[in-house]
């Protein structure tokens, strides 16, 4: 969060991330590439969290995905603590959606948790011993969970022995992919609180992956908005949640459900889907959604800039409020 | 066409079993509202409260060995007890369906208009030249752009938000006078959801149908609501308009859900929260008692009833009011 730190805990530099698709024909002439992240660049500061949101295909799990080292990057830089990620598995761990399929049905919570720590030979095993039942504390299960097996649980206790098992090799940074999506809603604030709390007792960051932008703007520091691939913008969450700069990012927010506010018909929805990242549209790719869009729109790709006013508010728009 | 009080569906004392190795689990247990042609009754629980099952009832779909009891009155007309043959002309024609994962309920092998058609086809009396061309005619309905070239297009090919639309016009294709839609945008992207349900409102003021849209997530159902029916673990612990539920909701569990809900608007340091999770089926009395800030023992030992508390605003709880 300070200003004055020399070097952010994490930083995304022109990261790019292209799959090349198969097919096209026998001899493959047509050979298409996908552009699921396109030249983004970020920082994470200690104690800081950092969302990240768009929607399906924005590339939002995808940059995760490379922050937290499952994937490598087609072109760019990930610096953390100013040093090349690769000798940084510890320092960043990962949650996923979906308890259910992140976790080994097969080994019993203590194991689960434990595992991360055997692998990277810390401690002896007393020491891990004493660390696991710390951890499943802290998350909030009970003390004789340890023994127990992830089918005995329900979602949101599961994605508790998730979350002790990414605190487990003590990270400073925790990549959390849509962390509430799979659990019900009377469940989700109860772990949205849990990464509150433990973030203020360990200062950790997050990266934080969501669709969710009332869950964002609750729990994130700056929010970096991702339409196919590219930021469309990246601002304080206060800032983007007051007057949001550019207009997909006021779209979003005019789409969210408000409790009590019957949606009327006309209203500011955003028209039609977004485009193939396997062909997106010359220009700025939100033209063809955009109401704000002028003839520049469709041949200029804007670049990243603060918002009118705003130093800290970057948009990526020809015409951003 | 209507029955009693000029509702369309009247549903009294539905009861759900199923077989279970102690007994039976009574997945809905006695749940009752009734809903007008050209109204739309919200749906609102988590997994397991019995919103999706009763919704099946109400089509005959329960799936085997579950049994259905009470009472279901569709347009003046009992349904609990109708024979195969009955229900099957009943479901595509009055009364249509739209599900969360449109994937699964169409077709992988057919194109999206031949299976419009052939529902068309299957309930009224055309020609299947007459029918395509009604095919296509829904797609447009429906927001779908190129309908002519959509309807010749197969599932995959389609978007997850136009494939929902896709089954939406298949869901109209005879022009029903009750949809149900259960989560039908709970898969889609909040852009589309807002679409969906712009066009669901759309297509009711033009049609007039009743609709009753099931959600897990209260702000959606409140975008599209006029009355609202908060389900936990097979039971309603609160009916009311929506202006009134969000107002001034009753049932501990309804007020529960509205303020664990982050507000996009409002940040606040640590949400309030339901603690524990879904309760299970069984166990005497009030079925959230455990989770509940009111809850204590003589809120186990019977069932609490769904009482008019308000006008037109029922709850079923022993602490209200005192």
């Amino acid at each position: 969060m300070s200003e004055l730190a020399a070097t952010p805990l994490l930083e995304v530099d022109r990261l790019s991330v292209h799959f090349p698709q198969h097919g096209g024909g026998w001899f493959r002439r047509h050979r298409q590439v996908l552009r699921a992240v396109e030249n983004v660049s970020l920082t994470v500061e200690s104690g800081e969290t950092v969302a990240l949101v768009g929607e399906s295909g924005s590339g939002k799990t995808t940059l995760g995905s490379v922050v937290a080292g499952l994937r490598t990057p087609t072109a760019g830089r990930l610096r953390f603590r100013g040093q090349p990620l690769e000798g940084a598995r510890r320092g960043i761990q990962i949650v996923f959606q979906d308890p259910y399929s992140a976790l080994d049905p097969r080994m019993p919570v203590s194991s689960l948790i434990a595992e991360p720590l055997l692998i990277q030979r810390v401690g002896t095993a007393a020491e891990r011993r004493a660390r696991t039942a710390a951890l499943v504390e802290q998350v909030g299960l009970p003390a004789d969970a340890l023994n127990r097996y992830p089918h005995e649980f329900s979602g949101g206790q599961r994605q508790r022995i998730a979350i002790a098992r990414a605190l487990a090799p003590d990270p400073a940074l925790i990549v959390a992919d849509e962390p509430l999506s799979a659990l019900d809603v009377s469940v989700q604030s109860q772990i949205l609180n849990l990464l509150k709390s433990i973030q203020e007792t360990r200062k950790l960051s997050y990266l934080f992956i969501s669709h969710d932008l009332g869950v964002v703007n609750h729990l994130a520091d700056r929010v970096a908005v991702l339409y196919l691939g590219r930021l469309a913008e990246l601002a304080p969450a206060a800032e983007l949640f007051a007057r949001p700069s550019h207009p997909y990012t006021q779209a979003l927010l005019t789409a969210i459900p408000r409790i009590g506010r019957r949606r009327t018909r006309g209203s500011r929805t955003l028209r039609s889907e977004m485009p193939s990242p396997l062909a997106p549209p010359p220009g700025c790719v939100f033209h063809p959604r955009c109401p704000k869009a002028q003839a520049i729109c469709r041949t200029e790709p804007p670049a990243l800039a603060p918002a009118p006013g705003r130093p800290r508010q970057l948009a990526a728009c020809h015409f951003k409020d | 066409m209507t029955g009693p009080g000029g509702a369309l569906l009247d549903v009294r004392d539905l009861v759900i079993t199923f077989p279970a190795p102690a007994g039976e689990r009574r997945v809905v247990a006695g749940i009752g509202y009734s809903l007008a042609s050209g109204r739309t009754l919200g749906v609102v629980g988590e997994s397991g409260c019995g919103k999706s099952v009763s919704a099946l009832a109400l089509l005959g779909l329960v799936p085997p060995p579950g049994r259905v009891t009470g009472s279901i009155r569709f347009a003046g007309r009992e349904l609990i007890g109708q024979t195969p043959a009955e229900w099957r002309a009943l479901r595509g024609d009055r009364i249509a369906m739209v599900f969360q994962e449109p994937m699964t309920a169409l077709n992988p092998v057919m194109t999206v208009g031949e299976q419009i058609a052939e529902a068309i086809i299957l309930h009224q009396d055309q020609d299947r030249r007459a029918a395509r061309a009604q095919a296509v005619a829904l797609l447009d309905q429906v927001g779908i752009a190129a309908p002519g070239d959509r309807a010749r297009a197969y599932p995959h090919q389609l978007s997850g938000g136009m494939r929902q639309r896709a089954m939406i016009a298949m869901a109209l294709a005879c022009r029903p006078v009750l949809l149900i839609a259960d989560e039908p945008t709970t898969a889609l992207d909040v852009t589309i959801q807002a679409q969906i349900i712009e066009l669901m409102q759309a297509l009711q003021a033009e049609i007039g149908m009743a609709l009753q849209f099931i959600s897990h997530n209260l702000a959606v159902v409140s975008e599209i609501a006029d009355e609202i029916v908060v389900m936990y673990a097979g039971r309603i612990v609160e009916r009311a308009p929506a202006e009134a539920l969000f107002a001034a909701p009753l049932h501990p569990y309804t007020i529960g859900l509205i303020s664990t809900l982050p507000d996009p608007e409002r940040r606040v340091a640590r949400l309030p929260v339901i603690p524990g999770s879904v309760a299970s089926l069984s166990g005497q009395g009030c079925r959230f008692a455990d989770r509940c800030p009111r809850g204590d023992a003589s809120c186990r030992r019977a069932e609490p009833p769904l009482e008019e508390i308000t006008p037109g605003h029922e709850a079923a709880c022993f602490k209200i009011g005192k």
